[in-house]
C-alpha cells in the first residue's frame, strides 16, 4: 500500500487539482458577478423540490441554504471550512432549483464557482481524493485516447467473461468496500466505439440541414451504439451528419468538479473541432453535455480569441429531441408495440428546459404507449459522479426512482442521459427487475428500421 | 460551542441540536428581504414533549425562542433574535387523522401546507387557504401568522379554518383549545389569540382544522381594462350582483408588462389592469354566474373578455397571475412584496396612490393582488446594495401605508407585522389597541422569552 505522500506525490504528476498550492487563495465566490448571488430572494420556493433537503429537511442542505453560505464566502463573513466542501458535494447539482426558482436564480454558475473555490482551498484535501481526481479529471476525461484505452480494458474484462467469473465467484469480495460497491455500476462498454461506427461525414438522400454530432466521453464506451442510431435518425430527416473522430470531453464533468479552468480548455477543444459556420446545428444526445455545451458562450465570454466562436456556438446547439422538434419528426413507417415510460434527466428537463420534446420523439413511434412516471423530474441520483463520491443519498434516490418506475408497469424506460441510464441500468440489475433502459432516439432508430417488438 | 447549545445537546442528543456557523448561517432569515441575524442554536424537536423541554429551559434560563416552519415569512417573524434558541418545527409533520365524518383533518404543526390540500383533495374534501407560499409553508406558520391566499374573498383565511390547537405556553406546559365542535362558548375562545400572534405567545404544535366539499365546478375569465376604474367598477358590480367569485385578481400595468416580458403569453402592453377571475360550485350555477360575469365585465369597458372553454384553458388564462411574482422577482436584485390592504370599495384609488407614490419617489413599482378583497402587493423592484434608492423606497412605503390607512384600510393583509412593519403598527391599530396587546403578552410571557421584538417592543 502506497503511502499518503506518495499517493500525493502521484497526484502531483498527473497534475493536481489546484495549481496554486493546497491552501491558496479561494476566491472563484468573491470574483462572481454579486448579482448572481443576489438574486436569490430566499423565498424558499426551491425547498420541496430539493431531493438533499427533502431527506434531511435541513436549511443548509437545500438550495437557499447553500446560496446563504456562498454568499457569507463572497461578503467575507464565512470561510471556505470543510464543512462548507462537504455541503456542495452532498448538492446533487440536478438543478430542480433553477426550475423551482421564482426569482430567476442561476445556481449552476454559482455551485460551479463553489466547488472551484473548494478546490482551490484544499479543504476538502486527501491523497486518494487527490490521485482520483487527477486520474479522471486530468488524464482520463481531458484526453480521448486515455479514455478509450480504458474503455478497451474494460470491455476486455467484460466480454472475456472475466466480469461474470468474477461476479459469479463473489471475487469483488475482495475489493475495499467503497470499490466493491462501485463495481456494479461500471457501464457495458460497447465493442466498437462512435468512431469505428460513424463515418467523419455521412449525407442522405436529399439533405436539408447540415450537422454537427457530439459524440461525448461515456455515451462513446457505454453508449456508442445510441451516437449510431442518432446519427441514422438525423439522416432519416433530412440532415447531413458531420462527427469529427477524435472529439474533447465537453467539460462538463470538470466544471461541476471544482475545475473551471479545465472546463474551458475543454470548451476551446471542441470549438476547434467544428467548423462551425458550415453546420447549421451541433447536436448532442446526452442531456448533461448538452447543459455545458450549451453555456460555452456564458463560460468563455471574457475570451479574447473564442468569445465571439463560444456565443455562436452556444446559439447552434441543440439536443436532438429540441432539434427534431423543431425540424419536424418524420414518422416512422413502421411500429413498436410497447409500453414505454419517460425518466427526465435533471440536465434536460431542469438544465435546458426540455420536458415535452422527447415526449414528442416517443409519441412519433406507432404503437408506443407512453406512460407517464410519477415524479419523472425527480433525480435518480446519478448526477455526474455523485453515485461514486455520495452512495448512500444516491442509493435512495435510486430506490425511489425504481419504486415509481415498477409503478408504471412499463419494461422500457427511456432516458437521454448516460448518467442515468448507467445508474438505471446498475439499478434494476440489482433489484432483479425485467426492465429494460433505452434512450428515446434509439426507440424512434429501431421504428425507422423496421419496429416491430424488440 | 454556546452553553445552551451544549445544555440541550445533552437533553435532546446531538440531531437535533445544530450550532456550527455553516448551520446557523442558513437559519438567520426567512422570506424577507435584507433582514439577517444569527441565532444561538437551533432545535428541531420531533415531538411536543421535546417542545416542552425546550421551553422549560429557556423559561429556567431567560433565553428567548424563536419558533419558526420551512421560513418563508414576508415581515421577518421568524428571524432569530441574537443568542436565541431556534425552534424549528418542520421534523413534527405527523398527519394525525383526517375525519371525513366531522370534516376535519388534525395535523402537527411542521406539516406543508401543500400535503394538507392534498389529502383533503384526495377524500374530495378543500381545505381552502392557499397562501403563495403553499409548497413548502407549514401550518403552524400559517396558523402563526394567519395567512391568506386568492380565494379570500369567498372562503376567508386560515382563520376560518381553525378549530383546534395544541400550543406550548411560556411555562413549558401544553394546553389544548377547540374541537371538532362547530358550536363551542364555553369560555373564551382561547384559540384566536393565538392565530396571528406570530410565535409571541405560545409555540403551536398541533393543529384540528376544518375541511369543506371540493367544488364540482370552476370556470375562469380573463378580462382586460385600459383604465383601472373600469375593472374596479366591475369588481362593484360583480358583487351588487349577488356573485361571490372564488377567484378576483388582478395585474396593473407594470407587472402586465414584466409577465408579458418573462412569459410571452401575448397579454396587451396597453392594458391599465387585467382581471383574472373564477367562480366555483354547481355546474349549474358556475355557468350562469360566469356568462354573467363576462356581460358586466363587457359593460363596463373591458377593451376584451376571455371565458375559459374548458379546464386546460382556465389554467391558460390564468397563467399571467400565476406567473407575476416571477416576473417581479426576476427585474432586480431585491423585490420586496408588500401586502397594503383596503376596503374594496376603495381599491382603485389606492392602486392609482401607489402609482403617483412610485412617480413622485422615483421606484420601480409593480402592483397586483386580491381585488376581491381589497388585498394589494405593491411590489418594490431595487436593489438594497443601493442605499439611496432604499430610503426612498422607504420613504414611499411609509406613505401608502398611511395612506392604506387613512382609506380605512390595515398595514398588512396576510404577511404580519414581524419586524418589518413594527414601527407602523402604532399608526395602523391606535394606542389602545396597541395597549391590550401589550398586556396580553405580558400575561402569557412574563419573561418575554417568546419570539421578543416582534410586532412590538
Amino acid at each position: 500500500m502506497a503511502t499518503a505522500e506518495e499517493l500525493h506525490q502521484a497526484a502531483f504528476q498527473i497534475g493536481r487539482a489546484n495549481p496554486e498550492g493546497r491552501h491558496g487563495a479561494a476566491n472563484y465566490l468573491k470574483r462572481l458577478d454579486y448579482s448572481v448571488l443576489q438574486q436569490c430572494i430566499h423565498c424558499g420556493m426551491c425547498l420541496p423540490t430539493c431531493p438533499t433537503y427533502d431527506e434531511t429537511k435541513l436549511e443548509r442542505n437545500s438550495p437557499r441554504g447553500r446560496i446563504a453560505l456562498m454568499r457569507r464566502i463572497a461578503d467575507g463573513q464565512l470561510d471556505v471550512t470543510e464543512a462548507f466542501g462537504r455541503e456542495l458535494y452532498f448538492c446533487l447539482g440536478c438543478l430542480t432549483c433553477e426550475t423551482a426558482c421564482p426569482a430567476g436564480v442561476r445556481y449552476s454558475e454559482m455551485f460551479e464557482h463553489a466547488r472551484a473555490d473548494i478546490e482551490q482551498s484544499g479543504v476538502l484535501h486527501n491523497p486518494v481524493r487527490d490521485l482520483v481526481r487527477g486520474l479522471t479529471l486530468r488524464w482520463m476525461f481531458a484526453q480521448p485516447q486515455a479514455l478509450r484505452a480504458i474503455g478497451r480494458l474494460v470491455w476486455l474484462y467484460q466480454a472475456s467473461g472475466l466480469q461474470f467469473l468474477v461476479r459469479r465467484l463473489k471475487l469483488t469480495r475482495l475489493l475495499p468496500v467503497r470499490l466493491r460497491e462501485l463495481e456494479p455500476l461500471t457501464p457495458q462498454v460497447q465493442r466498437s466505439f462512435s468512431d469505428q461506427l460513424i463515418r467523419p461525414v455521412e449525407t442522405p438522400a436529399n439533405p436539408k440541414q447540415r450537422v454537427g454530432l457530439l459524440t461525448g466521453c461515456v455515451q462513446d464506451l457505454a453508449f456508442s451504439d445510441v451516437n449510431r442510431d442518432t446519427a441514422d435518425v438525423l439522416l432519416a430527416n433530412g440532415c447531413e451528419v458531420v462527427t469529427p473522430p477524435a472529439q474533447h470531453c465537453c467539460g462538463s464533468i470538470h466544471a461541476h468538479n471544482g475545475e473551471l479552468e479545465l472546463a474551458k480548455q475543454m470548451a476551446r477543444q471542441n470549438l476547434d473541432a467544428f467548423d462551425l459556420k458550415r453546420l447549421d446545428a451541433v447536436i448532442t444526445n446526452a442531456a448533461g453535455c448538452g447543459t455545458q455545451l450549451k453555456n460555452f458562450g456564458h463560460l468563455l465570454q471574457d475570451d479574447p480569441v473564442y468569445a465571439k466562436r463560444a456565443a455562436e456556438w452556444s446559439a447552434k446547439v441543440r439536443d436532438i429531441h429540441e432539434w427534431l422538434a423543431e425540424i419536424g419528426i418524420r414518422a416512422p413507417a413502421a411500429s413498436i408495440q410497447q409500453r414505454v415510460t419517460y425518466h427526465e434527466a435533471c440536465h434536460l428537463c431542469h438544465g435546458q428546459k426540455i420536458s415535452q420534446q422527447p415526449r414528442q420523439v416517443l409519441r412519433s413511434v406507432p404503437g408506443l404507449e407512453l406512460v407517464e412516471l410519477p415524479e419523472s423530474t425527480w433525480c435518480c441520483g446519478s448526477a455526474g459522479i455523485y453515485n461514486i463520491t455520495q452512495p448512500e443519498m444516491s442509493q435512495k434516490l435510486l430506490q425511489r426512482k425504481l419504486a415509481n418506475i415498477a409503478k408504471t408497469g412499463a419494461p422500457v424506460v427511456a432516458s437521454a442521459n448516460p448518467g442515468c441510464s448507467v445508474q438505471l441500468q446498475a439499478g434494476v440489475r440489482a433489484a432483479g427487475l425485467n426492465v429494460k433502459i433505452a434512450h428515446p432516439i434509439s426507440l424512434l432508430a429501431h421504428a425507422y428500421r423496421g419496429g416491430q417488438r424488440r | 460551542m454556546h452553553k445552551v447549545a451544549a445544555d440541550l445537546t445533552r437533553m435532546l442528543g446531538s440531531e437535533r441540536v445544530l450550532w456550527e456557523p455553516e448551520h446557523l448561517a442558513t437559519y438567520g432569515f426567512d422570506g424577507t428581504p435584507a433582514l439577517y441575524a444569527q441565532a444561538g442554536c437551533i432545535v428541531l424537536p420531533e415531538t411536543t414533549a421535546e417542545v416542552c423541554e425546550v421551553v422549560r429551559y429557556a423559561a429556567q434560563n431567560k433565553t428567548p425562542i424563536v419558533a419558526r416552519g420551512s421560513g418563508t415569512g414576508l415581515s421577518g417573524g421568524s428571524i432569530p433574535v441574537p443568542d436565541c434558541i431556534v425552534l424549528c418545527l418542520v421534523q413534527m409533520d405527523r398527519v394525525l387523522e383526517l375525519d371525513e365524518k366531522n370534516l376535519t383533518i388534525h395535523v402537527e404543526s411542521g406539516v406543508v401546507t401543500q400535503k394538507v390540500a392534498e389529502l383533503a383533495d384526495a377524500t374530495g374534501l378543500l381545505y381552502p387557504p392557499d397562501p403563495g407560499s403553499m409548497k413548502i409553508s407549514t401550518i403552524g406558520g400559517n396558523v402563526a401568522e394567519n395567512s391568506g391566499g386568492l380565494r379570500g374573498l369567498k372562503y376567508g383565511v386560515t382563520r376560518d379554518y381553525v378549530m383546534g390547537l395544541e400550543v406550548v405556553l411560556a411555562s413549558g406546559e401544553a394546553v389544548s383549545f377547540g374541537n371538532k365542535c362547530v358550536k363551542d362558548v364555553a369560555g373564551y375562545s382561547i384559540k384566536d389569540v393565538f392565530i396571528g400572534s406570530e410565535g409571541t405567545l405560545g409555540i403551536i404544535t398541533k393543529v384540528l382544522l376544518q375541511l369543506v366539499p371540493k367544488p364540482q365546478a370552476k370556470r375562469t375569465l380573463l378580462a382586460t381594462y385600459s383604465q383601472m376604474d373600469a375593472a374596479a367598477e366591475t369588481v362593484s358590480a360583480i358583487i351588487a350582483a349577488k356573485i361571490i367569485p372564488c377567484t378576483l385578481e388582478f395585474l396593473d400595468r407594470i407587472t402586465v408588462k414584466c409577465v408579458e416580458e418573462y412569459a410571452h403569453l401575448g397579454l396587451p402592453l396597453d392594458a391599465e389592469a387585467i382581471l383574472l377571475m373564477e367562480t366555483d360550485g354547481h355546474p349549474a350555477v358556475v355557468e350562469e354566474e360566469a356568462n354573467r360575469m363576462a356581460e358586466i365585465a363587457r359593460q363596463h369597458g373591458a377593451m376584451e373578455v376571455q371565458l375559459a372553454q374548458s379546464a386546460e384553458e382556465g389554467v391558460q388564462l390564468a397563467a399571467a397571475r400565476r406567473a407575476a411574482f416571477s416576473a417581479l422577482a426576476r427585474v432586480s436584485p431585491t423585490t420586496i412584496l408588500e401586502d397594503a390592504t383596503v376596503p374594496r370599495s376603495e381599491l382603485a384609488n389606492m392602486i392609482r396612490f401607489i402609482q403617483q407614490i412610485a412617480a413622485k419617489y422615483e421606484v420601480t413599482v409593480g402592483t397586483f393582488g386580491h381585488f376581491g378583497d381589497g388585498n394589494l402587493h405593491p411590489t418594490f423592484l431595487t436593489n438594497e446594495k443601493n442605499t439611496a434608492e432604499m430610503a426612498r423606497v422607504e420613504k414611499a412605503m411609509a406613505e401608502i401605508f398611511d395612506e392604506a390607512v387613512r382609506l380605512g384600510g390595515t398595514i398588512t393583509g396576510e404577511h404580519g407585522v414581524g419586524l418589518a412593519k413594527k414601527y407602523f403598527l402604532p399608526r395602523a391599530v391606535g394606542n389602545a389597541s396597541l395597549e391590550l396587546m401589550r398586556q396580553l403578552k405580558l400575561t402569557l410571557d412574563p419573561n418575554n422569552i417568546l419570539n421578543p421584538g416582534k410586532i412590538f417592543d
